[in-house]
């Protein structure tokens, strides 16, 4: 009971900061929502008894990446309004292909979610918070060691690709 | 009832109490190891041997105009000193300043509580202390506070990752993140873990002192480059808990290395008999008193070392500290394969 009353308030917080996000005027004020955004996220993990989750999401997202966003926003000039994009309408349609395909990813897992069978309940809750890095750093190592190494990979692209744009005559 | 509400609230009140009388304390305990380094007295007015300052201090700020800036963004400028603050408090719920005592026919944990990711849960608080200092510079609409909070900031995320990448070695020497576990591991080891990882601790120690702005990497606060940093447009009581938050960190920080290098509340060669004549003095005793020490070097290396050029500063963080905590990292993964 408790546990659903906790859900259903975190949700309404995550979805209201959420829509300040993409509703707010100031840009440094939309990245402060983001961060609080994060940070319920978080605390809906820590609900979940996925408390190394939780640390992480604050710890990457909350504390690192957003950090790097406010950079962003603080030194890009956003005074003036922005420029008038060629074609509007394209670029509305492209975002309305986007969220179509995000919906209809929520729907397919939401309806796998509800033919599979449910996961193991409870009884091992108390074992999944004793040993929450364990568990999650064995299954990273064994079951789920490619797509773990594949996002390492990934990642590291992304950075020497950085590079490379921020210093073109290395 | 009492052990899940009334006890763990009570403790909560007394550390959260004590952090800020101690804070208070340190603001003059500082400004009296630098008179005595520089041969001067410090202060001495209030009270004998200036032991009321601090109280006086506490005074004049709440009774100070607080003041806004006109351009100021209110929202942020208000909420930035808050959100330093907060995280060097609630930072001491995970550390242990001593083990399961006896009190009063009752057992008692002498820690808030001990998570399986609480030096995790350290390291990512801490991260969040930086908006504090970003937004409090933004927000002042002031082009001297802005400059030293983009200077901080990089600073803060720089000397993140070198201590970060220097906890990895440390979780992996001790086998757990929780930190009551990382000090029964050393109780096991039979050694306090700076001996075992002396380069660890060094790189911790220099990484401490850049978190928390501290001399000779007081970048953010440069008087004479920056008219006083990010709080510059700051007064009163918000100056206050930026200033308070910058002295409880210093606390987080030194607690930390206790805690991961000096064992935490155990007395010196735990596992040697002869010596148990040390256990007369309480375990929390212990703690703080390690502690205290680690806050004395804070503020001897501040009365020391003049301070870091900023291009210097980012070269040691980027070019010495991360290479050499990943290398460090490394060799304990050879050497604990290996043994």
């Amino acid at each position: 009971m408790n546990q659903a009353i906790a859900f259903y308030v975190l949700s309404a917080f995550i979805l209201g900061f959420a829509v300040l996000v993409v509703s707010t005027r100031n840009t440094v004020h939309a990245v402060l929502y983001l961060v609080l955004n994060f940070l319920a996220v978080a605390a809906l993990y820590v609900l979940l008894t996925a408390q190394f989750l939780a640390v992480i999401q604050v710890l990457v997202y909350a504390g690192g990446i957003v950090v790097l966003y406010l950079f962003v926003v603080m030194l890009v000039n956003l005074k003036r309004p922005p420029e008038d994009h060629s074609a509007p309408q394209r670029h509305s349609w492209i975002g309305f292909g986007l969220s179509g395909l995000v919906l209809l990813e929520l729907a397919v897992i939401i309806g796998y979610g509800s033919i599979a069978p449910p996961g193991p309940a409870n009884a091992q809750n108390t074992d999944l918070a004793m040993y929450n890095v364990e568990k999650i750093g064995m299954l990273l190592y064994t079951d789920y060691l490619i797509p773990f190494e594949v996002a390492s990979m990934l990642l590291l692209v992304a950075m020497v690709g950085a590079i490379i744009l921020a210093k073109r005559e290395l | 009832m009492i052990d899940t509400y009334l006890i763990p609230l009570l403790k909560i009140l007394f550390v959260l109490n004590a952090t800020l009388v101690g804070v208070t304390y340190m603001v003059l305990l500082e400004r009296k190891v630098i008179a005595w380094v520089q041969v001067r007295l410090g202060p001495m007015r209030v009270g004998p041997y200036g032991v009321l300052q601090p109280i006086a201090d506490a005074v004049k700020l709440i009774l100070k105009e607080d003041i806004t800036p006109t351009r100021a963004d209110k929202w942020v400028f208000t909420a930035a000193p808050i959100i330093v603050m907060v995280p060097a408090l609630i930072t001491f719920a995970v550390i242990p300043f001593g083990p399961v005592v006896n009190l009063f026919g009752r057992q008692v944990p002498l820690y808030i509580t001990d998570v399986n990711v609480g030096l995790l849960y350290i390291v990512s608080v801490a991260s969040i202390g930086v908006y504090g200092i970003i937004l409090g510079g933004w927000a002042s609409n002031s082009k001297f506070p802005l400059l030293a909070s983009l200077r901080a900031s990089a600073q803060l995320i720089s000397y993140e990752v070198a201590v970060t990448m220097t906890l990895v070695s440390m979780i992996m020497t001790a086998g757990t993140l929780s930190m009551v576990k990382i000090v029964e591991s050393q109780y096991n080891a039979h050694l306090w873990f700076i001996f075992v990882q002396p380069v660890a601790f060094v790189l911790f120690f220099i990484g401490g002192l850049a978190e928390t702005n501290r001399a000779p990497f007081d970048m953010a606060e440069a008087e004479q480059e920056l008219t006083g940093g990010f709080h510059t447009e700051y007064s009163g009581m918000r100056f206050a808990l930026f200033f308070l938050a910058e002295y409880a960190n210093m606390i987080v920080v030194s607690s930390v290395a206790t805690t991961l290098f000096l064992g935490g509340w155990l007395r010196p060669f735990p596992n040697i008999a002869a010596l148990s004549f040390l256990g007369i003095i309480p375990s929390w005793m212990w703690f703080l008193l390690k502690t205290f020490v680690f806050l004395y070097i804070f503020l001897w290396v501040r009365a020391t070392l003049p301070r870091y050029r900023y291009d210097q500063l980012m070269r040691l963080g980027w070019k010495v500290l991360i290479p050499v905590a990943i290398a460090n990292v490394v060799v304990t993964g050879i050497v604990m394969v290996l043994f």
